[in-house]
């Protein structure tokens, strides 16, 4: 009979913690349910605000318009959006190809070489940690270095060049990374594969593993367009601020984030500040959509889903 | 033995492999007859697909792998032979199919392609033919663009044998090829077999006795001393070796007494 008493306590015990447990597991739902629309109105009310007081600025001859400049910041901010197009694609160039390749050498041949020596060995972990930490640092350090570098010492100036290569310089550890990520979720069955035809690794590597790994790498070197789009302070120390028009690549110019600061920390043209960031906001909206088409199709295209 | 089978493909002298100071297989000595099924069979880790990859010399892959012995094929050397050439006549199928993300013509046209063949109207007779030796055609001959990974696994395998036959080897290496499969698909696979083996010498690595009772001319039977090193029990006529095995230890094996 003991037992019989002994089971039923230890029953209303199980029910008691099952009860107990359950009210743990809503005020926790509570919790993150809390934390996470916290964090989603932020973002709204900022996105909001910026959209919301920039279009009342915002109509055809604005965007058609150049900067007139002055302490009244007249005029529209048409030159901007060209030379934040130019600085993009210009920046982008240069990163790609340099970022792939180191991507491509770690991935590939770094295991292999660093087996041969140790002082290779030693300068390939070193590279690693290298881009690790630079991935890390703020952008005014690379604006200072491109200052030091392509504006004063190699003499190029303010221009869309040494705004371009400094910006490269900044983009460059993110694409390393990316595309190294992506380099490393390619099954070894594909290279194997390749190899086991006949096929050399250079010719495994260029049509079998890159053409695998584009996804990841696109989505790499997207990010980094967007970074290029935001970034203020590098630009600010290497493009100069002209609102001309940049020639050649050898002119300063403005990007819209430049402009965007420019307005309002030198004007009294601040609802035009607010006009250029609601564009610039709306284009990164735009390429973070761009990106999920893209990557999807590419995702679908390599697993033969329609 | 009968002299049905005209010569030895492969030769294989006091072959030894290692992983570093780990020995995987310790003194082969092993004839391989052309045109014919040779199944490998053995208990697991007993060295069986490092065997298999040392004859399209896969193993050189791997860091700290060195090879020790002579593995001749129609007597050369392999060690001395091109290494593209060497892969080119000795193709490959792995365990899990491994088609790339491709699409069907894509993947057979892959190789003939990597040595160099560009003419689009060569590329496709070379894929037709491939995949008919491969009895792919008829069920993927419309939708060649298709990717190939939405292939079952049964078609993505023998995708990947017409692959390996698109660049024309003579020798076929199969790791398992059916493991990863159904039973109709391991089927077809083995039907194929018969066929290419008309014109291909294949050796294929196995756990199933059974596959390796129905299907091969011929089997090896590997096992691993106590240091975990691979070595050669017996080789012979599958008919004699599943009937009559010269060793004790092939018998226990084939009989399920271990393994």
């Amino acid at each position: 009979m003991g037992s019989e008493v002994g089971s039923v306590v230890e029953l209303a015990k199980n029910k008691r913690n099952l009860r107990r447990q359950n009210t743990i597991q809503k005020f926790g739902y509570a919790l993150v349910w809390l934390c996470g629309s916290l964090a989603i109105a932020a973002v709204f009310w900022i996105v909001g605000y910026v959209l919301s007081e920039g279009f009342q600025v915002i109509d055809l001859e604005f965007l058609t318009t150049r900067p007139a400049g002055g302490v009244s910041g007249e005029g529209g901010m048409s030159t901007t959006i060209v030379t934040t197009l130019y600085l993009v694609v210009l920046t982008i160039v240069l990163a790609t190809p340099l970022g792939i390749g180191a991507a491509i050498y770690l991935v590939e041949y770094a295991a292999d070489a660093s087996r041969e020596s140790k002082i290779i060995e030693f300068l390939i972990r070193a590279s690693r940690t290298g881009v690790e930490i630079l991935a890390g640092v703020p952008s005014i350090i690379f604006g200072l270095f491109g200052f030091a570098l392509f504006v004063s010492y190699l003499k190029l100036g303010f221009s869309l060049l040494s705004a371009s290569l400094s910006g490269a310089a900044l983009v460059l550890p993110m694409i390393i990374r990316t595309s190294e990520e992506a380099l490393l979720t390619v099954p070894r069955s594909y290279r194997e594969g390749s190899l086991s035809l006949g096929a050399t690794k250079w010719y495994t590597i260029f049509n079998v593993v890159l053409p695998s790994a584009m996804p990841g790498i696109v989505t790499g070197i997207v990010l980094s367009v967007g970074r290029i789009i935001a970034e203020t302070a590098i630009f600010w120390v290497t493009l100069g601020g002209s609102y001309h028009l940049p020639k050649s690549i050898m002119n300063s110019g403005r990007s819209m984030a430049l402009h965007v600061y420019s307005l309002a920390s030198e004007t009294r043209a601040f609802d035009k500040a607010m006009g250029t960031a609601a564009i610039l906001i709306i284009m990164i909206i735009l390429l973070n959509l761009a990106i999920n088409i893209l990557s999807r199709r590419l995702t679908n295209r390599l697993t033969g889903r329609k | 033995m009968t002299d049905r089978y005209n010569h030895y493909k492969f030769e294989v002298e006091s072959l030894e492999v290692n992983y570093g100071d780990f020995r995987a297989l310790k003194d082969i000595n092993l004839q391989i007859k052309a045109n014919a099924i040779t199944s490998i069979i053995g208990p697991s880790g007993c060295g069986k697909s490092t065997f298999l990859r040392a004859f399209n010399r896969m193993n050189d892959l791997i860091p700290n792998v060195t090879t020790n012995g002579k593995i001749s094929k129609d007597e050369n050397d392999i060690c001395k032979m091109n290494i593209v050439n060497l892969r080119k006549s000795v193709g490959m199928i792995f365990q899990q199919p491994n088609p790339f993300p491709k699409s069907i013509f894509d993947n057979v046209a892959f190789g003939p392609r990597a040595h160099g063949l560009k003419s689009m109207t060569e590329l496709e007779g070379i894929v037709e033919r491939s995949l008919r030796q491969s009895v792919l055609w008829d069920e993927v001959k419309d939708d060649l663009t298709k990717s190939a990974l939405a292939l079952s696994g049964g078609q993505q395998q023998r995708l990947c044998i017409a692959r390996a036959l698109a660049v024309e080897p003579d020798v076929l290496l199969m790791d398992e090829p059916a493991s990863a499969l159904d039973p109709i698909s391991t089927l077809r696979i083995e039907e194929l077999l018969q066929e290419l083996k008309k014109d291909f010498t294949i050796l294929i690595v196995t756990h199933n006795m059974q596959q390796a009772a129905r299907s091969s001319d011929f089997t090896a039977f590997f096992n691993m001393d106590k240091d975990r090193a691979g070595y050669l029990v017996e080789c012979g006529e599958t008919s004699k070796v599943f009937t009559y095995p010269e060793k004790k230890l092939t018998e226990d094996y084939i009989s399920g007494r271990f393994g």
